[in-house]
């Protein structure tokens, strides 16, 4: 492992994608550190595409919205390409009542659909719809 | 002297209350069945049980020192009963002054009994106003909570029209529709929104088609709450696509400078679903070259 191990939320390495998640609890300490263990390791990996599962994300509030914002536009800056997947409808609801649009970051409807964005699949077979690709 | 009388009245009352607490219940039932005034929706057992119930909530109301005008007001008990006959009145459908005159029976079963235990003019007559004035606020506070229990059920049911007026519709493989009909105010944006965001995630949904043919207006906050819906879509991976814009509309809208221009938007359905349609094949047919990017 690259970086400094953090709070028990593992980055997998799969092809030039890096996959990860975020947990219920995350407090600004976890986040700091999970935003420098995954800059490290996108450099260091040179990885060109980030996953970031938030499907185990009850709450989004606007430390975490802001982290998500930050942590897209540092792996641009990195030359990577950050998606966010699986929001519940809960979470989406409140973030548009808050007024949090998370202007900048890429969204998927889930995991599987965020992969086929960065252009990873595990088959030759495209699954059916794939993932969204405009840039908001 | 008035109020010397009064209190005599009013213990003459209690005293006539414990003691024929059971026919004065028994002739309050009684009234209501022979007038009629409640209709069929309300059954003898019930009736002896609510009156049963309001006979004991007056006599404990009589025996504290809240005034009479007062008393069906403060008094908790009471207060209660009447409330609680009152609601149930108004979920079984009876009618507005059937129910108010049912309370107003009472009267004439309590005096009937405070006569039985006085021949006392005077005293019949303080009594009586007693009665009167203690009742007719009754009357009053059924009326209010009749009225309020009916407003429930039309809140209920507005409620439940909301639900069934915003289905979601699965039109093609992932594209959704959502076919919006009457004025598009913030709860509505709120249940339509959990529908589709719910049925996004179910049906794994890249597009979802918003079609507006059946609202009559977009004004500002109209277009606010659809945008709102819009980036919430977004936020779970998915688009919109607004169809449905007839001209005045669209007149409205370029008028009011209302900005739509991040959302893709169709003059019908149908130009809306082959719009879809060609996203959802364009997304999945350039995935594979897109490595090269």
């Amino acid at each position: 492992m690259n970086g400094r191990p953090s709070n028990g939320v593992p980055i997998l390495r799969l092809g030039d994608v890096l996959v990860t998640g975020l947990l219920n609890e995350l407090d600004d300490k976890s986040a700091v550190a999970f935003t420098d263990e995954l800059t490290t390791r996108i450099s260091t990996d040179g990885a060109r595409g980030v996953l970031v599962d938030i499907s185990r994300l009850e709450i989004i509030d606007s430390f975490v919205a802001r982290t998500l914002m930050e942590l897209t536009t540092m792996a641009r800056l990195l030359g990577a390409r950050v998606i966010v997947a699986g929001m519940r409808p809960p979470v989406a609801i409140t973030l548009v009542e808050l007024g949090l649009q998370l202007d900048g970051v890429e969204t998927a409807l889930n995991a599987e659909l965020g992969m086929a964005a960065l252009g990873w699949y595990q088959s030759a077979q495209p699954p059916q719809g794939g993932g969204r690709d405009t840039d908001r | 002297m008035l109020s010397s009388a009064e209190a005599a009245a009013r213990r003459r009352i209690s005293s006539a209350l414990r003691a024929e607490a059971d026919d004065i219940a028994d002739r309050w039932v009684q009234l209501q069945l022979d007038r009629g005034a409640l209709g069929k929706q309300v059954s003898e057992v019930e009736l002896r049980e609510e009156a049963d119930d309001l006979v004991a909530a007056l006599t404990s109301g009589l025996d504290s020192d809240i005034p009479v005008e007062n008393l069906v007001a403060t008094h908790q008990e009471l207060r209660q009963a009447v409330s609680e006959l009152s609601l149930r009145r108004a979920r079984a459908g009876a009618p507005p002054t059937g129910t108010s005159l049912a309370v107003l029976y009472l009267k004439e079963a309590l005096l009937e009994a405070v006569q039985r235990q006085t021949r006392d003019g005077d005293e019949l007559f303080t009594s009586a106003l007693l009665v009167n004035r203690l009742l007719d606020t009754a009357g009053a506070l059924s009326f209010e909570t009749y009225v309020e229990g009916r407003e429930e059920i039309i809140r209920r049911q507005s409620r439940q029209l909301l639900e069934v007026s915003t289905p979601v519709v699965r039109l093609w493989r992932h594209v959704l529709a959502v076919p919006l009909i009457g004025t598009l105010d913030t709860a509505r944006t709120q249940v339509v929104m959990e529908n589709l965001l719910q049925a996004i995630q179910e049906n794994e949904a890249q597009i979802a088609i918003i079609d507006i043919t059946g609202v009559p207006t977009v004004d500002t906050a109209v277009a606010q709450h659809l945008l709102q819906t819009v980036n919430a879509v977004r936020l779970m991976g998915a688009d919109c696509v607004i169809s449905g814009i007839r001209p005045p509309i669209a007149q409205t809208i370029a008028q009011l400078g209302i900005d739509l221009s991040t959302i893709l938007t169709r003059a019908t359905l149908a130009d809306a679903l082959t719009a879809a349609v060609k996203l959802t094949e364009d997304s999945s047919a350039q995935a594979d070259p897109r490595d090269a990017r």
